[in-house]
């Protein structure tokens, strides 16, 4: 799927908005993620997944900045994940399926703090640029 | 995702072997998709769906006649299937998720006729092929 010019520039904008508080929305996103969808929890056996963990917020911000990386090259969203892409095909496997679950719970997080601002075309042009990431991170699977 | 050359070669080896049964497939396909996932049959309340029915071997012949299509130019598939692509988006506006039922159901079809051609190699190849085809089919929805 392509991202049109409209939609592009409907993500540079609010990232702009969001990259200020990446970190918190994304241990907010996670959070949301491990509550609504608890079977996500199976790929951090290893983490203290408690609300407000260090761990967490780490991983939250970790995330957040590889989308911060795709919206700064959305032109060329598969070449500005590469490598994440291969880390997601050969050693963390994380079924495809959560990275829709994921990128529900980081719009929700968006939304809840940008309401005026995401307009039905918005979160379109943000559900898709997710899709167009999450392809991406999937794509060396086979 | 990106088809590999062993893909490409698995995937018109069986359209090879298939050849003169691909319309009877298709329509074999199709009733096991309204059999096996009956919410499918929403999409067809135009259509005598019983066993042997006309209509459904008519357009099983469709169905198998554009995954031939598709093999046959297996280097361009979005430009192979356009129209199709421009159809799904703007008319028939099947949910993508059918798309692997009805990928899954031909794999059924090809599994039960040609029992050793479908190894497990060539059967990944196949299934990556159907999603290639279902990529391009709701590329352009929004």
């Amino acid at each position: 799927m392509t991202l049109t010019q409209a939609e592009k520039a409907a993500v540079v904008t609010i990232w702009a908005k969001v990259a200020p508080q990446a970190d918190a929305i994304g241990a907010e996103s996670l959070e949301r993620l491990f509550s609504s969808y608890p079977q996500t929890k199976t790929y951090f056996p290893h983490f203290d997944l408690s609300q407000g963990s260090a761990q967490l917020r780490g991983h939250g911000s970790k995330v957040l900045n590889a989308i911060g990386e795709a919206v700064k090259n959305i032109d060329d969203i598969r070449g500005a994940l590469a490598k994440l892409s291969e880390l997601h095909a050969y050693i963390l496997r994380v079924d495809p399926v959560n990275f829709k679950l994921l990128s529900h719970c980081i719009l929700c997080s968006v939304a809840a703090r940008y309401p005026s601002e995401f307009t039905p075309e918005v979160h379109a042009a943000w559900d898709k640029f997710l899709s167009s990431v999450s392809s991406v991170l999937t794509e060396k699977y086979r | 995702m990106v088809l590999s050359a062993a893909d490409k070669t698995n995937t018109k080896s069986v359209f090879a072997k298939i050849g003169p049964h691909a319309e009877e497939y298709g329509a074999e396909t199709l009733e096991r998709l309204f059999t096996t996932y009956p919410q499918t049959k929403t999409y067809f309340p135009h259509f005598d769906l019983h066993h042997g029915s006309a209509q459904v071997k008519a357009h099983g012949k469709k169905v198998a006649a554009a995954l031939v299509e598709a093999a046959n130019h297996i280097d361009d598939i979005s430009t192979a299937l356009s129209k199709l692509s421009d159809l799904h988006a703007q008319k028939l506006r099947v949910d993508p998720v059918n798309f692997k039922l009805l990928g899954q159901c031909f794999l059924v079809v090809v599994a039960i006729h040609h029992p050793s051609l479908l190894t497990p190699e060539v059967h990944a190849s196949l299934d990556k092929f159907l999603c290639a085809v279902a990529n391009v089919l709701t590329a352009k929805y929004r």
